[in-house]
């Protein structure tokens, strides 16, 4: 059975291009970037130049852009190294416990997890409230940003919802009490466009495995002027700010698959919108909550709960049919809690345990959601007739 | 069976036509696999199906895809630990050797630090493990940096004596970058046993060149790497003893990947690439490591024709892959220059962008004269007899040329004391 | 570490190695640098009676750029006056062998290395001159 990847959220399939540009990185030309003998050079020039690629693709500089191994790498370097550069140029940490963290309540683990371990150097890890939309509560965060705050984090386009922020009002926010801004863009890049200025924030997480790059490669967007700590010591390697041997063919392919996403963009987003609108089109006869509809949303992502079926349950179902959808984000699928995004939008948690995400990517066609909201609707039908026996 | 491993089928290894023969300055001889190895073609082999078509999220458990890269994760997993002789659940998945010296150090630094705030090394450890006690030096611990003997090894007294009430954690790596010497990690691990002191050894230049037991080393932490060993760049382990239990805390906090200890998506095709390298490692060590050993000693023997050489570090508690020789009066970056038909290093890969001379042979008490002057030679899988043949030709033609040039030839030919001299200093 | 293709020329096919007579009278050296630093510059002047350099020669222990610099200054040193090889300054060796940033000091040395043989001629011409 040829199965339908309906998950380009958790990750997507490695473009052809991509790894036709990877291959020879892979076994033939394999020195050391930090050599200096021709092996090492061209692995440094192959770098850089998809270090351009990388900053095109999200207007940036090329000097701004740190390569990082992971999205988490990326969101760990930024939310541990801002808050503490912010600590310093207020007088050290000791003299400002208590500098709060503030991120969104419907940040990905790898955001609010290392902001919460920095509880230990005495920061305040603090939630930002979201509204029903799932969208962050200007307001609540206006009040929050009363008391001294290290950095303010929040994603710009949700991995469950979709739901995209006003980030450059909230940089604004943030940046008028003194704040540094970090945003999570790792869902946004190559699906909406994306500007590193035009944000003003001071760093932005991006990754290449999101975008038809390979794993192993991601990068943190930085404002070079802020004096940052490593979260990797070592060998000085992205001017001393992330040591390691660069993975040179992940970035290269990281690099390519940038410029792709960029060229691609415009037919990604009408494409995958006018699969999402066929879709939720179809949903409208079951009895179904389509979450953050009402907001500004990616184009591929499409969030929604069956009443009274559980969205692991439906995802299982799915995919013995050839289906591969999500019942969350990826890192949380080895827990049953309710989604902590739908959590934060107010949605009750037997709602939320419903939840099921679709999101398209370019290779998805029209007949494809046609079959699979056929396929849902019998899905839904067997397992309602389940639950009705049990009951 | 040894065909295979005497002459590994490897077409465009390194650059357009195969193995170039050093006379192209763009295909010179690699001669620096202690920087970064090519990697294996059966390795890559492996890896390329899992960027291809087994794409997928190892911690995506809904589908099939997900799945896939799963079982291959817990497979590679597998053949790292035997290659070390571990348990596959001590192993825990880092984006390269410098994460997983950064998490260990910091990580078991952090989590024993209510035991006591200091730290034991040695001044000749690679730069991402002193960089990493600098850092926690910066946020209050203490560190003792221990200069090894001459010949780099360290002494096992003046390592004892060097220990404190406090010490939390030693950090000891196995083989040197640059002069390949192996430590007594038994008689070192020995002794932090004795003295409740935690001990991580760096192995990322070791795997594949020498065994390694885990289950008789008392060892608590050990790093690897997979691009030293014919693995892709960008993937690495920590071993993380289980009994007695070692408690590290987490560097990379996040989605809780790797029993909570290392957050971040797993990169398949990476760690597969690794499994199999180490895979390939074990089966073929033995065979492999003797025909490094004909080579390095004959390229030994050749060099030691020439003049005014010296060896660094020890030769016998040594891996067969590494020669690191100081060609006296000749100075290291021309040397480099004059070799262009061969890929060497003059000291570690991290440190050549800058001019100082290698702090590693420094710390053997090497003069600058002769850390300038050093060459490291590396040598491995598909290193041939005719590279070492030519080599020794290029070194015995390029030094003779360079002391041409040098007055500080002519003045030891005319027999002036160098030591003796007063430089103008600039 | 990429070089200018006139230091490649100048390292692959250095001009004038060697050494003059330092006990000739007429012959001035000039040794500058410190093995430790990674660089020694031995620059021999050989200078007629009217005060023009004949001959050059030079040795040197370090990098590329370095013997590259004391190569080029030996070519430009034949047939000025000492006044005027005094004047060589770094920028132009520099400027010439396209130096980068880091390599500026090799430019340096070599106009060291002139200064210190210019210095050595004049002193042994004035040791002459008081005889």
């Amino acid at each position: 059975m040829e199965s339908v990847y309906l998950d380009h959220n958790a990750t997507t399939a490695l473009d052809s291009q991509v790894l036709e540009a990877m291959l020879p990185w892979m076994h033939t030309q394999s020195g050391n970037p930090t050599s200096r003998h021709s092996y090492g050079r061209a692995s440094r020039d192959a770098v850089e130049h998809a270090r351009t690629q990388v900053a095109d693709a999200c207007g940036a500089y090329p000097s701004q852009v740190v390569f990082t191994a992971s999205g988490t790498e990326a969101n760990n370097f930024a939310v541990k190294g801002l808050a503490l550069a912010k600590a310093h140029t207020l007088g050290g940490i000791e003299l400002n416990s208590g500098l709060q963290i503030l991120s969104s309540a419907i940040e990905h683990p790898c955001v609010s997890r290392p902001a919460l371990a920095m509880q230990s150097l005495g920061f305040m890890p603090r939630a930002i409230a979201v509204n029903q939309h799932g969208l962050v509560d200007l307001v609540k965060l206006q009040e929050q940003l009363v008391k001294s705050t290290a950095l303010v984090s929040a994603m710009l386009a949700n991995n469950e919802t979709g739901v995209i922020q006003d980030l450059a009002k909230i940089a604004e926010l943030a940046r008028a009490h003194g704040a540094f801004v970090h945003t999570d863009a790792v869902q946004a890049l190559g699906k909406i466009s994306l500007n590193f200025a035009d944000l003003n924030v001071h760093a932005m997480t991006i990754s290449s495995h999101k975008i038809h790059g390979p794993q192993g490669a991601a990068a943190l967007i930085l404002d070079k002027r802020i004096d940052i700590q490593p979260l990797l010591h070592g060998g000085g390697q992205e001017k001393g700010l992330r040591s390691g041997t660069e993975n040179v063919a992940a970035i290269i392919g990281f690099g390519l698959a940038c410029e792709l996403a960029v060229k691609r963009l415009k037919d990604f987003a009408s494409h995958t919108a006018t699969l999402r609108d066929q879709f939720e089109q179809g949903l409208k006869v079951l009895d179904v909550t389509i979450f953050g509809s009402q907001a500004n949303r990616l184009p591929n992502t499409s969030f929604f709960a069956i009443h009274s079926i559980e969205g692991e349950t439906l995802v299982m179902a799915l995919d013995r049919k050839g289906y591969a959808v999500a019942s969350g984000s990826a890192c949380s699928s080895d827990s049953t809690e309710p989604s902590h995004v739908l959590l934060a939008m107010g949605v009750d948690a037997d709602t939320a345990r419903g939840a099921v995400r679709v999101s398209f990517g370019p290779h998805n066609t029209t007949e494809q959601v046609a079959e699979f909201l056929k396929v849902l609707k019998t899905e839904i039908a067997r397992l309602r007739q389940l639950t009705a026996i049990a009951a | 069976m040894s065909a295979s491993i005497e002459m590994p089928v490897v077409k465009d290894l390194f650059g357009k036509d195969g193995l170039a023969k050093g006379h192209d300055a763009n295909h010179p001889i690699y001669l620096d696999y202690s920087a970064t190895t090519p990697v294996d073609p059966r390795v890559a082999a492996k890896m390329i199906p899992f960027i291809t078509e087994d794409f997928g999220n190892p911690a995506s458990r809904s589908h099939p895809y997900g799945w896939t890269a799963e079982k291959a994760v817990e497979n590679a997993r597998e053949e790292v630990a035997k290659l070390v002789n571990a348990d596959p659940r001590e192993i825990v998945w880092t984006s390269g050797a410098t994460e997983s010296n950064n998490l260990a150090i910091k990580g078991a630094a952090n989590f024993y630090s209510g035991k006591g705030k200091h730290i034991l090394t040695i001044t000749t450890e690679h730069k991402a493990v002193i960089d990493v006690v600098r850092e926690l030096e910066r946020q209050g611990f203490e560190a003792t940096y221990l200069d090894p003997e001459p010949n780099g090894l360290v002494d096992l007294a003046k390592f004892k004596a060097a220990i404190r009430p406090d010490t939390v954690l030693a950090s000891v790596m196995l083989v040197n970058n640059e002069i390949g010497v192996i430590q007594d990690i038994t008689a070192i691990g020995n002794i932090c046993r004795e003295n409740n002191v935690i001990f991580h050894v760096d192995a990322a230049q070791a795997t594949g060149k020498m065994k390694i037991d885990l289950e008789t080393l008392p060892v608590d932490l050990m790093s690897f790497s997979a691009h030293k060993t014919y693995g892709p760049k960008g993937v690495g382990a920590l071993y993380v003893r289980r009994k007695p239990r070692i408690r590290i805390e987490a560097q990379m906090h996040g989605g809780g990947h790797e029993r909570g200890m290392r957050s971040g998506t797993l990169a398949t095709h990476q760690i597969v690439g690794m499994g199999e390298a180490f895979r390939i490692a074990r089966e073929e060590m033995e065979l492999e490591n003797a025909r490094i050993r004909r080579l390095r000693d004959k390229l030994l023997h050749g060099l030691q024709s020439i003049e005014e050489v010296y060896v660094n570090g020890d030769l016998d508690h040594r891996v067969p892959h590494n020669l690191n020789i100081s060609f006296n009066y000749v100075e290291g970056e021309s040397l480099i220059m004059a070799v262009k038909g061969i890929a060497v290093s003059s000291g570690s890969a991290c440190t050549s962008a800058s001019l100082e001379p290698s702090y590693v042979l420094r710390a053997l008490g090497r003069s600058d004269e002769l850390a300038h002057s050093s060459i490291r030679f590396s040598i491995g899988r598909f290193t041939t007899e005719d590279d070492v043949d030519y080599t020794i030709e290029l070194m015995k033609s390029k030094i003779g040329k360079l002391r041409e040039l040098s007055p500080l030839w002519e003045m030891f030919m005319d027999g002036v004391d160098l030591s003796k001299v007063q430089w103008a200093a600039h | 570490m990429a070089y200018s293709d006139k230091v490649l020329d100048h390292y692959e096919n250095p001009r004038n190695v060697g050494s003059l007579d330092k006990n000739d009278p007429n012959v001035g050296t000039g040794m500058v640098g410190a093995p430790a630093c990674g660089d020694v510059m031995k620059l021999m002047i050989k200078v007629n009676d009217s005060g023009i350099i004949e001959d050059a020669k030079f040795k040197t222990y370090g990098c590329g750029s370095a013997i590259a610099s004391s190569s080029l200054v030996t070519e430009w040193l034949k047939g000025k006056t000492i006044d005027e090889a005094y004047a060589i300054k770094n920028s132009a060796i520099a400027e010439e062998l396209a130096l980068p940033p880091v390599k500026i000091h090799c430019s340096v040395l070599a106009e060291d290395a002139i200064k210190a043989a210019v210095a050595d001629i004049k002193a042994k011409q004035l040791a002459k001159e008081t005889v």
